[in-house]
């Protein structure tokens, strides 16, 4: 019974958490992009008189995209068309299951570890579902009848590739550093303190797989400056005989894989939900000092880091997005292949190198 | 390129850094100013309706009719303005003015504003200084083309332009404007 409530519980967080936040950012897109270029950004939308800093602007989106025409177009593929959005959603839904966002929940004598689902291969799982939301995009540019959807999709295709090649062998590092693909084994051994007082966070241990993997990340996000798949001023890219809200779910299954990607590097990269010298039992700082808390506080807080720190790597995808120009179809390419790619199999040679004088696995 | 320049991640990371350090700097002014602060500024918008920029002295906006001191027109109808107008925007029909210092009235004075080019021509041409275009009134548009036709009671309500740059009178609706 207790096992039903906590895994309903689980699920129901990750579900709020990446659904909410995927919302949000609709508003954060707008706000932050505005206030870096001195604007001050969709601040119109008022329930009764109060605007609340244009938060009620996600709402109004939804409200539109739902009673907007839902055009189909005459030549389209009446199944793969209504189908490609859900698709695209879905996969970027469920990626977040196997990333932990806390460590275990102590209820009476029972331990339950704070993640949807707790898989052995997590890494994989995550990896595996972001790739396979490509096959929306894919179904979507195919199914339209047109030839600049078409062109769309193949880009994303070429992009995904690109991306999770970059992406799967940037992982190898942080895998080899912890001997594990389960990302709560992950998370756990970044909780250890390189001489004494600095925490073992991925970005210290593997700083070149962190870059490789953001960049490479925010590829897969399909978002700028890798937006080629859409490319608005060009082609229109995948979902451009999309109206309604099955144009909107390919928007919002792009912030979702932008919070799948935040919460993958907090996870491989930024320590997860480990926060700096706090333990099972309290915070034990480095010159002696030992603080004793709670088991529920120290759960809180760790779920709380997890939730900052994912806020902090989207607010600095976003702050990507809306600095740096688009990348022409052949230079993300050659990025990808000749950049991303050679540099994360010397990121593996490095990292064996140095795994091997030090003395084997450091966790 | 610059040898740095190919590796495209310094420039990017420089780039990256000039637009976090606007919006560190606008965030502190925006919070700054939600504290209480008069003078910081995290934006340089100016949220129209509500705020506006004064606008200049020699503005061209919607024309209003001069007003003798007994509220007639001081238009005397000598169709001036009307000759000389380059997009033909303008109606006059003249008749007797009950004075007989003055020769005439305009009866009618129709301004078609979906014609006018906003020239300032019948201003340039009026001898008895009845035409002005100093309302400070821009937001006159209609759905329809009917609407857009102001007549002379309407250009005579008009007040000029106040001395913050607000217009001073409401904006006139033509009765023939259905939307």
């Amino acid at each position: 019974m207790l096992d039903v409530v906590v895994a309903i519980g689980c699920v129901t967080f990750v579900m709020m958490f990446v659904l909410n936040l995927g919302g949000l950012l609709t508003w954060v897109e707008r706000k932050q992009s505005a206030i870096m270029q001195d604007r001050i950004g969709a601040n119109r939308a008022s329930i009764l008189g109060f605007r609340v800093m244009g938060l009620f602007h996600p709402l109004a989106d939804a409200i539109k995209m739902l009673t907007k025409e839902d055009f189909r177009p005459a030549r389209a593929d009446r199944l793969l068309f209504g189908l490609a959005p859900f698709v695209s959603v879905f996969f970027a839904l469920v990626a977040f299951a196997s990333i932990p966002f806390g460590d275990t929940l102590r209820i009476g004598d029972r331990e339950f570890p704070l993640q949807a689902v707790t898989l052995n291969v997590g890494v994989l799982y995550v990896f595996a579902m972001l790739s396979l939301g490509v096959y929306g995009v894919m179904m979507a540019g195919w199914s339209s009848a047109n030839n600049y959807a078409l062109l769309g999709a193949q880009r994303a295709a070429a992009l995904m590739i690109t991306a999770e090649i970059a992406i799967g062998a940037s992982i190898v590092g942080v895998i080899m550093v912890h001997g594990s693909l389960n990302m709560q084994d992950i998370v756990r051994g970044q909780g250890r303190l390189l001489a004494g007082w600095l925490p073992a966070w991925g970005i210290l241990t593997q700083p070149l797989g962190f870059i490789l993997f953001l960049t490479a990340g925010i590829a897969a996000t399909k978002r700028i400056p890798f937006d080629m798949p859409e490319g608005e001023s060009e082609i229109i890219g995948y979902f451009v005989e999309y109206s309604g809200m099955k144009f909107g779910m390919f928007a919002m299954a792009d912030f979702l894989e932008t919070v799948v990607i935040a919460g993958m590097t907090t996870a491989l990269f930024l320590g997860g939900w480990q926060v700096p010298w706090l333990l099972a039992d309290g915070v034990h700082f480095p010159w002696g000092t030992t603080v004793a808390l709670p088991h529920l506080v120290v759960v809180g807080l760790q779920v709380g880091a997890f939730a900052v720190k994912v806020c902090v790597m989207i607010f600095v995808m976003m702050l990507v997005r809306w600095t740096l120009p688009r990348f022409r179809y052949d230079q993300a390419m050659r990025l990808g292949w000749l950049g991303l790619f050679p540099l994360s199999i010397l990121n593996i040679v490095l990292t064996g190198a140095v795994l091997l004088l030090i003395g084997g696995q450091a966790s | 390129m610059r040898f740095g320049q190919r590796f495209y991640l310094i420039e990017a990371v420089q780039g990256v850094l000039l637009t976090a350090g606007h919006f560190f700097r606008n965030m502190g002014a925006h919070v700054a100013r939600a504290l209480g602060s008069r003078t910081a500024r995290g934006a340089v918008t100016v949220q129209y309706p509500e705020e506006r920029r004064p606008y200049s002295p020699r503005l061209r906006s919607l024309h209003r009719l001069v007003r003798r001191e007994d509220g007639s027109p001081r238009c005397v109808a000598c169709m001036m303005c009307e000759t000389v107008c380059p997009a033909r925007c303008i109606y006059i029909v003249a008749t007797e003015h009950p004075n007989p210092e003055i020769e005439k009235v305009p009866e009618r004075f129709d301004i078609d504003l979906g014609k006018c080019v906003f020239c300032g021509y019948c201003v340039e041409a009026c001898p008895e200084d009845a035409i002005r275009m100093d309302t400070g009134i821009l937001e006159f548009s209609s759905y329809s083309r009917r609407g857009m036709i102001y007549t002379k009671e309407m250009l005579l309500s008009l007040e000029p332009v106040g001395p913050d740059g607000r217009p001073t009178s409401p904006v006139p609706i033509p009765a023939s404007r259905t939307v």
